[in-house]
């Protein structure tokens, strides 16, 4: 009877074994622990006192209680194949036992059947056995495999952890340049804000000895006026004496028309007056009805007078084409004046650089004209100067860009006329040009 | 005695004609007045033993005062006419330059109409 006892304190063994029992599920371990010394006593018993019948019933009882205890647990799951392997070998020890105990003679007759029976359900204890390791084997194997790829895993993320890292940091470096950059940019734009005020600066002074002499002039009428009217006066008090009636009537009709030149010259002076102040006022960028033939004129003579001023050599003739039948339209007006000025004082000193190259045979003239079109005004300023390299052409409007010497333009004045018209009036600005021949800029303003 | 004034403003006419009134009745006197350059030169030729005095401003649009001038002295040679400039900047260069090309007289801004008819020899 031994076989059974050492096969059951093995598969005691080898369940506490491969559950790690002991660690895992601590009372069950003791369970298992108790029929384990069960076993091993009853082994011992069973070689002092050979009290076979006994220790045979006892042992089956204890199989029976193991096979239960793996059956009904589910930590115990691991080692069914196993223990379920050993129920073919104690069958056939209880049928051999029972036929024992009830009659030796049979017991006899079928020994050998048992013995086969034996060897056989120890063959499938042993078949199991080897399918077990297999599969033990077959599950440590995706173990590992589950333990390599963890780490793969882990790998990953860490790496993933430090491109985040990584990412985090490029992100704060990112942040900070654009900082930088919005500082920049709003330093630009206090820069360019500066600018635009000094080209406003630069082509007032430009325009200060043009309106000198603009001033100057109807200054001198007014004086000559009214001191010939003095003079009128007193002749008028001669005739009145002399009872010559017509002649008074003459004086006095004189004396009309002086007072009436009078205030005309007044005006158109103060007219200049209020341009220039209007030209260095930042523009209120409000539209208001106003006479665009009236201020091409006022700033075509600024500009003539002016440049005449700053250089006694410069003369250019001029033309003016107005269409009268504009009437107001809405702009402001300080800043078509301003472009309009610009685009004199380029033509003039287009055909200025074009005459002192070619003092004989040829002659400087700028021209303007107004023409009422169905969606506005079109304003044409023409020169016949050197026109615009094909180079300079894609650039006119971009700003700091100029082709007049160092000190000489800001190159700002086209690039804020663009804006002026474009985006202020809602107008073009285009250029119909023949480098070395002219150069013709043209305006639209529509209704407003 | 025909005076012709050079001017491209337009009231030097009355101007002119009222402060020399008292001339022009007595017939001391006769005024032409051209608005350019070109407009004087077309007349000098048109009216050349005619005038005897031109008056001319300097700073006129296309041709200008001393363009005239210069003209003048160069084609316009028996007998030269008196020509007394004037202008709004009564400054040097202007003045040398005038002097250079032939000018007799250089008369600045705002003209002081008394001086001009002590020039002329002329009185009402």
């Amino acid at each position: 009877m031994t076989a059974e006892n050492i096969i059951v304190i093995a598969l005691i063994g080898y369940i506490r074994k491969r559950t790690k029992s002991k660690d895992e599920i601590p009372e069950m371990d003791k369970v298992l622990l108790g029929l384990f010394f069960l076993s091993i006593g009853l082994l011992v018993i069973d070689a002092i006192f050979v009290s076979e019948a006994f220790t045979r019933w006892f042992m089956f009882l204890i199989v029976s209680g193991v096979i239960y205890l793996v059956y009904q647990n589910e930590e115990l799951k691991l080692v069914r194949t196993v223990t379920y392997s050993i129920i073919p070998f104690y069958i056939v020890s209880i049928i051999s036992s029972a036929v024992k105990l009830i009659s030796s003679d049979l017991y006899d007759i079928i020994d050998n059947y048992i013995q086969t029976a034996h060897l056989l359900a120890l063959l499938w204890i042993f078949a199991m056995m080897y399918q077990n390791n297999k599969q033990v084997k077959a599950e440590k194997k995706a173990e590992q495999l589950r333990l390599i790829e963890l780490d793969k895993q882990r790998i990953l993320e860490g790496k993933k952890e430090q491109l985040e890292y990584q990412v985090a940091e490029r992100t704060q470096e990112i942040m900070q340049q654009k900082e930088e950059l919005q500082v920049a940019l709003s330093e630009l734009r206090a820069t360019q804000t500066q600018l635009i005020h000094h080209e406003k600066m630069a082509s007032l002074g430009e325009l200060t000895a043009g309106i000198a002499h603009e001033i100057q002039n109807p200054l001198n009428f007014v004086n000559n006026f009214s001191e010939v009217s003095i003079e009128l006066l007193d002749e008028m008090e001669t005739e009145i004496a002399g009872n010559n009636l017509e002649e008074v009537i003459a004086i006095s009709q004189d004396i009309k028309q002086n007072l009436a030149k009078i205030a005309q010259h007044g005006k158109r002076a103060d007219a200049i007056v209020k341009g220039m102040l209007q030209h260095s006022r930042s523009s209120s960028g409000t539209k208001e009805p106003a006479d665009i033939n009236a201020i091409a004129d006022e700033y075509l003579r600024l500009s003539y007078h002016g440049l005449r001023a700053k250089d006694k050599s410069f003369n250019a003739l001029f033309k003016t084409d107005f269409d009268p039948h504009i009437g107001l339209i809405n702009m402001v007006a300080q800043d078509v004046g301003r472009v309009l000025l610009n685009l004199f004082n380029n033509g003039f000193y287009s055909v200025d650089k074009k005459k002192k190259d070619h003092p004989e045979g040829y002659s400087p003239e700028l021209s303007v004209s107004t023409k009422k079109t169905d969606e506005g005004v079109l304003i044409k300023v023409r020169d016949n100067g050197y026109g615009i390299s094909q180079e300079a052409l894609e650039k006119i409007y971009q700003p700091f860009f100029t082709t007049k010497p160092t000190g000489e333009g800001t190159g700002l004045g086209l690039s804020m006329s663009y804006d002026i018209i474009t985006k202020g009036h809602r107008g073009t600005i285009t250029v119909d040009n023949k480098e070395g021949e002219y150069a013709e800029f043209q305006i639209t303003i529509p209704f407003q | 005695m025909k005076i012709l004034v050079v001017d491209d403003e337009e009231d030097v006419k009355p101007l002119f004609l009222q402060r020399f009134r008292k001339e022009i009745k007595s017939g001391a006197v006769t005024f032409e007045f051209a608005l350019s350059g070109e407009v004087a030169l077309q007349y000098i030729e048109a009216h050349h033993s005619e005038v005897v005095l031109i008056l001319s401003d300097i700073n006129m649009p296309g041709m200008s005062g001393l363009e005239l001038l210069s003209k003048i002295r160069h084609d316009y040679d028996n007998p030269p006419p008196i020509v007394m400039m004037i202008t709004a900047y009564g400054d040097d260069e202007n003045r040398k330059q005038s002097m250079e090309l032939g000018a007799d007289d250089f008369l600045t801004k705002p003209l002081d109409f008394k001086t001009l008819k002590e020039k002329l020899h002329i009185t009402g």
